[in-house]
């Protein structure tokens, strides 16, 4: 651990939440509408199908119900928040932000709320982010949402990216928790060179230099399944060495899951066999900042992930931007445990 | 031949292919069977082992072993 002054507490993720749209889209949805079929796809990407939200849901909506999931497996979970940050692409608006709208929703209206777009990368530059907000004692707990409706930005004309994406939401508590559990280090980074690589347009019709954006999600698949693999090796074993852990001490790699293909060849650069990492995007696809806490929580439930583990957490996403962050799992909340239940997608 | 060598290394490995099939003749997607993501992952390869860069152009033209061999051996 990098220097930890010995007033700072330690601090990590303290709830775990999460919730995903009931309606299943296979595959097999997309032959009818595009030049594509339902094993090229399993084949590219290694998704099987994805969730997508009502015509009523929005991003705000989702990710209210992650909360409302993480407040039924621990009503107490949302004491002393203070601050809310909400890492979305496809926020409700521009403004009000997408944070404060789920924060008056879930009882914390008057705490400090804001979005952080980071794309794919956005729930774990969150959790970082909301470290240091408590270190530097501008709040006491954060409660931080990964949530998207990726299904109403992206062209379901557009066989490139459509199959790709799936909605979801994810919460996370960041708090204290005991010595010796929590976070330890974090390494975040972007490259605006890449822009043109992974981009939703917003005000601009184009990028500095000129690229020009259309109207929905577009996407370079080569350029960003290249810059992904080297950035999870890179950012990942780069984090390690700042912990001082090799991938030997690492129980659980948790990547984003946007290509399986992806997290293979990351894992092969990391020496790790695939039993080391989870994946569920054969069930939920790209959501993008979604997919972190999704395979935390179903990890936690399947009694995959459990107290004292060491976890490496990678993601990657537009920007281009990259994050990587070493944390020893703590179990000792009632959120934290399996979840024998399993209601989580109610 | 140090090069077609190497270059049949990261083949076999980023392509699961035999080593007795990598000829010099051989095409990646026709004969050795890579799909575009292979490809890619073989063009990154082929960047890591040899220290050099790639462009999607040049890629682009890199459509059998004996042309990944000329390619790399003109970087160097």
């Amino acid at each position: 651990m990098s220097d930890p002054s010995p007033t700072r507490p330690t601090l990590g993720i303290t709830a775990l939440g999460m919730y995903v749209p009931e309606r299943v889209v296979p595959n097999s949805d997309f032959e009818a509408r595009m030049d594509t079929n339902a094993d090229w796809i399993e084949s590219r990407t290694g998704i099987r199908e994805r969730r997508f939200a009502t015509p009523e849901q929005y991003t705000s909506d989702v990710g209210v119900l992650a909360v409302r999931d993480l407040l039924r497996r621990d009503p107490q979970a949302l004491q002393g928040v203070d601050a809310v940050i909400c890492a979305t692409v496809s926020p409700d608006a521009l403004m009000p932000s997408t944070a404060a709208l789920i924060a008056m929703q879930v009882g914390l209206t008057g705490a400090a709320a804001f979005d952080l777009s980071t794309a794919c990368s956005g729930f774990v530059y969150a959790l970082s982010v909301a470290q240091g907000l408590i270190f530097a004692g501008s709040a006491r707990r954060v409660l931080v949402v990964g949530a998207e409706v990726l299904s109403k930005i992206v062209d379901q004309d557009d066989r490139n990216t459509a199959i790709l994406f799936g909605d979801g939401a994810g919460a996370a508590v960041v708090g204290p928790v005991p010595a010796g559990y929590g976070f330890q280090d974090f390494i975040m980074g972007a490259d605006g060179n890449g822009g043109s690589s992974l981009y939703l347009r917003c005000v601009a019709p184009t990028l500095p230099g000129g690229f020009n954006m259309g109207d929905s999600v577009g996407m370079n698949g080569r350029e960003v399944f290249k810059f992904a693999v080297r950035a999870l090796g890179d950012s990942g074993t780069q984090v390690l060495a700042k912990s001082g852990l090799t991938t030997a001490d690492v129980d659980w790699v948790i990547p984003h899951q946007a290509n399986v293909r992806i997290i293979e060849a990351a894992m092969d650069r990391f020496g790790l066999p695939m039993s080391k990492t989870i994946v569920n995007l054969d069930r939920y696809g790209n959501t993008s900042s979604a997919t972190v806490p999704l395979v935390l929580r179903e990890g936690v439930d399947a009694g995959q992930i459990t107290d004292g583990q060491q976890l490496l957490l990678i993601a990657f996403g537009g920007g281009l931007s990259w994050v990587a962050g070493t944390m020893k799992w703590w179990g000792g909340a009632p959120s934290l445990k399996a979840d024998n239940k399993a209601e989580v997608t109610a | 031949m140090a090069t077609f060598d190497d270059v049949k290394d990261v083949i076999v490995d980023k392509l699961g292919v035999d080593a007795d099939k990598v000829s010099p003749e051989a095409r990646f997607v026709e004969d050795l069977g890579a799909d575009s993501l292979e490809t890619v992952e073989l063009i990154m390869g082929l960047e890591d082992k040899f220290g050099i860069t790639i462009s999607d152009e040049d890629a682009e033209t890199i459509r059998t072993v004996q042309a990944a061999v000329d390619y790399i051996e003109s970087k160097q």
